[in-house]
């Protein structure tokens, strides 16, 4: 169904990026391990080749890491104070949802963390940049990757002739609202958030039952985990399916919804082109 | 007898009150209204995928488990022989999560039942095997603390070791039990073992009445024991087996109804048996319904309101049978 | 009329006949107490005439199907079990199992029995007591009762006056004779030998699994039996009053 994607613009742009990231500053850390799945992955794009000495053993999972390909470059950490201790970094990237214990054992022994926090808006995505350039003593890349991010997003988030009404629903009717990176990803693509209707602006428990009675147009549920659990039986209750004008788009959230990256862009596009085959009737 | 009409009666105006309780804030006509109306509106699909199924089942449920309860301490002649209290919901349970675990229910969906009816056999063969003919009050709870805590640990670990990452949070449904977002897929996998299960307990009512005189004037009164006790073991596999396939262990029930009935019936285990069913019924109803109006948002689970309500009851005629046990 | 034959009866306990060769026969109008030492096998010889349990030799009882026999024969074991806080009249009801139809309610006839047996058992004042409630003479009697209303030409009664006062114990033992002079025959296991030779019509003598006396009680309750089978010696005379036998010494 999604094979009619138009192939990104971002990702050859990102590449060529990384290769002029070798520029770099004298005083820039030379030994860097990242113990965070979205600290990862923006060092892997902002970073000088041999800059990065280990990345999350999370980065290389395809389900969870939108850059799983290129982390296979690199070997990779439990995330535990002493292993990372080991590795003889001079400086360690960490999410401010990292242990804190962690974090602490690993300042008190003298290293250098630097803590990023999730994103929780598209706007959030470029100040992790700046951030993740300063602390790589790569400011200039940083700089031309956000320029490249806000013209591509600006191209994606047009407004619409028409706003359709959209849902995004999880395991255990966990829902996202407007004041979640999820839900800014729907709202860019040209969606409303039923949340907001639900009175959620941001993550909550939205009963079966309401979700119903909300009736949006659309659907849109998270990955298909592995392996079976009761909790995400809600998501094939027979009702869902019940509503004729609601369509179930599936699991489509994924990768590249969960960390503030550039590559939100892609998660923005295949909304989009959701959206605009609403519109055709496809 | 007027027990029966009043039973129906509370029954049929619990199942109403379940159709209308839920978290959508809808009045009551427009409820019904859309209910039979059917029209393909948000709130007929509410109602008829949700709601109604969710009543179903929990009139369903509570109409097996008291049945089953009933039956049990007829049979071995306790007021304390309970389906959840000797380990058959918690083998069921654990049929149940082998079944999906594996795989094997999505490949063929009367797995399910059939597992958690495969094990539930096994668990009451092994209480008759070790409470014997007349199960004796403190070998029959022991007999279920051991099956209890063999299957929940057995349950944990399948769950624990499930790649999915909700599969640990599972646990708590399937030792509490939950009718939330049932659907009428659950509703028909369950019916058909419910059914026979129901029609071969409510068969035992002659033999049970004939055993209070004990088993050998029982024999002698022309029932054949081996053939009771069969229909007993599959009728009691197949009700709590279905029932907690699709609703997690519901413990209590088959405790407290009889126990309340009891004297309304005169003890007649035999009348105790419809009359266990339609409290069961009941009973389940309004812990439904309760969960849904004390806690809306949080998903109660219903074994914790049945505990709340059936431990203190469970501890009192422990505390009567002492003797008994001593 | 034979009610009940037994040809070479015999139940093993392992190796060891707890029951040896036992064959009589039971006619109409016969009220026999079946007398012996405890451990002689009276509770095994009854319950495998009944096809209680799996013995060699032939029982006609044992091999009819369930339901005839048990509108056959009625059996009132020792254990005096009552699992349920029923109603004394609807525990004697119970009596009533074999003879209802599948699924049917007390019928004309089956209220006739239980209110026979009530009668006979001079249970009315305690009717609609709880059965569990009661002492365990009274219980005795409401299971007497209830074997009663089954309406059997044959009652198998496991020591049903133990435990009884002396009045209800001889008022009981009159009823079990009564039956026997309307032609229905009863089997009763007891100790009182007194109560035996006064009310019995006949007397079935056990020893060690084998029957050693059968007949009349001054037939079998000879001083040379006594001695010999209970290790007593024993006071019988028929009197005006009817026979009276009283166990005196004990002579081993």
């Amino acid at each position: 169904m999604w094979g009619c994607v138009r192939p990104s613009r971002i990702i050859p742009l990102l590449a060529a990026l990384v290769l002029t990231g070798a520029a770099a500053v004298a005083e820039a850390p030379q030994r860097v391990v990242s113990v965070n799945l979205c600290t990862d992955q923006l060092a892997l794009l902002l970073a000088a080749p041999g800059q990065i000495v280990s990345l999350s053993r999370l980065s290389q999972d395809a389900e969870s890491s939108s850059m799983a390909e290129a982390a296979r470059a690199y070997p990779t950490n439990g995330s535990g104070a002493e292993e990372v201790y080991l590795l003889n970094p001079d400086l360690v990237l960490a999410g401010t949802f990292t242990a804190p214990t962690t974090v602490q054992m690993l300042r008190d022994l003298g290293i250098r963390v630097e803590l990023f926090a999730p994103a929780r808006s598209l706007a959030d995505v470029p100040d992790r940049i700046a951030q993740m350039g300063a602390v790589l003593g790569h400011e200039a890349e940083a700089e031309a990757m956000i320029g490249a991010f806000r013209a591509e997003l600006a191209r994606l988030s047009t407004a619409p002739d028409r706003r359709p009404r959209a849902a995004l629903y999880y395991v255990n009717s966990y829902t996202l609202g407007d004041r979640t990176l999820a839900g800014d990803i729907l709202r860019a693509a040209g969606f409303d958030n039923v949340a907001a209707e639900a009175g959620l602006e941001q993550g909550g428990t939205l009963a079966l039952e309401h979700l119903i009675l909300l009736a949006p147009e659309v659907i849109v549920s998270g990955r298909d985990y592995p392996g079976q659990a009761r909790a995400e039986e809600v998501l094939s209750h027979p009702a869902l399916r019940a509503l004729p004008g609601t369509r179930v788009a599936g699991t489509l959230t994924d990768r590249d919804w969960i960390c503030g990256t550039p590559l939100v862009l892609a998660a923005v596009e295949k909304m989009r082109a959701l959206r605009l085959s609403l519109e055709t009737g496809e | 007898m007027r027990l029966a009409p009043g039973l129906v009666l509370l029954v049929a105006v619990l199942f109403v009150l379940s159709l209308l309780s839920g978290q959508a804030p809808v009045g009551a006509g427009q409820s019904l209204t859309a209910l039979i109306a059917g029209d393909g509106t948000p709130l007929a699909v509410v109602m008829r995928e949700i709601r109604l199924p969710r009543a179903l089942l929990a009139a369903m449920i509570g109409a097996v488990l008291g049945l089953s309860g009933a039956a049990m301490q007829g049979y071995l002649r306790n007021p304390l022989a309970e389906p959840g209290l000797i380990g058959v919901s918690g083998a069921s349970a654990l049929g149940a999560v082998l079944a999906i675990q594996t795989g094997l229910s999505l490949m063929f969906p009367l797995a399910l039942p059939l597992a958690a009816l495969g094990m539930a056999v096994l668990a009451v063969l092994l209480i008759l095997a070790l409470a014997g003919p007349r199960g004796a009050s403190i070998t029959l709870i022991l007999a279920g603390i051991a099956i209890s805590a063999l299957a929940g640990a057995l349950t944990s670990l399948v769950l624990n070791l499930s790649p999915n990452p909700f599969a640990a949070a599972d646990i708590v449904f399937w030792m509490m039990g939950s009718l939330a977002d049932r659907s009428f897929t659950h509703v028909w996998l369950a019916a058909p073992f419910m059914a026979v299960g129901a029609l071969l307990l409510a068969s035992l009512g002659r033999g049970l009445d004939a055993l209070t005189l004990g088993e050998d004037a029982a024999e002698a009164l022309g029932i054949g024991l081996s053939g009771l006790r069969l229909r007993l073991i599959l009728g009691t596999a197949a009700c709590v087996g279905a029932a907690t396939a699709v609703a997690g262990a519901i413990g209590f029930v088959g405790l407290v109804v009889p126990h309340l009935l009891r004297p309304a019936v005169g003890a007649r285990p035999s009348s105790l048996l419809w009359a266990s069913a339609l409290g069961g019924a009941a009973m389940v109803l309004a812990a439904d319904i309760a969960v849904r109006e004390l806690l809306p948002a949080r998903d109660l689970k219903l074994g914790v309101l049945m505990a709340l309500v059936g431990a203190p009851l469970f501890l009192h005629l422990i505390y009567k049978t002492r003797k008994e046990m001593a | 009329m034979s009610l009940m034959t037994l040809r070479d009866l015999t139940v093993r306990r392992g190796e060891c006949p707890v029951v040896d060769h036992v064959t009589l026969s039971v006619g109409g109008g016969e009220c026999i107490g079946l007398i012996g030492p405890n451990g002689a096998g009276k509770t095994t010889l009854l319950r495998a005439a009944l096809g209680l349990l799996p013995a060699s030799g032939e029982s006609t009882l044992a091999t009819l199907p369930a339901l005839e026999r048990a509108r056959a024969a009625a059996w009132m074991p020792q254990a005096r079990e009552i699992a349920w806080p029923v109603t004394v009249e609807r525990l004697i009801a119970l009596g009533r199992i074999p003879h209802l139809p599948r699924g049917a309610r007390l019928r004309e006839q089956d209220r006739a029995a239980v209110e026979a047996a009530i009668a006979r058992m001079g249970l009315d004042s305690y009717r609609a007591r709880t059965a569990t409630q009661l002492s365990g003479g009274e219980q005795a009697r409401v299971l007497i009762a209830r074997a009663l209303a089954q309406e059997t030409p044959l009652l198998l009664a496991d020591e049903p006056i133990a435990g009884l006062d002396p009045a209800h114990q001889i008022a009981t033992m009159e009823v079990f004779a009564a039956l026997a002079r309307e032609g229905r025959s009863v089997i009763v296991s007891l100790h009182d030998l007194g109560l035996a030779a006064r009310h019995c019509t006949r007397l079935l003598m056990m020893v060690r699994g084998q029957l050693t006396a059968d007949g009349p009680p001054g037939a079998v309750l000879t001083p040379q039996n006594v001695d010999r089978v209970f290790g007593v010696s024993a006071f019988y005379e028929d009197t005006a009053q009817g026979p009276v036998f009283q166990p005196m010494q004990v002579t081993r």
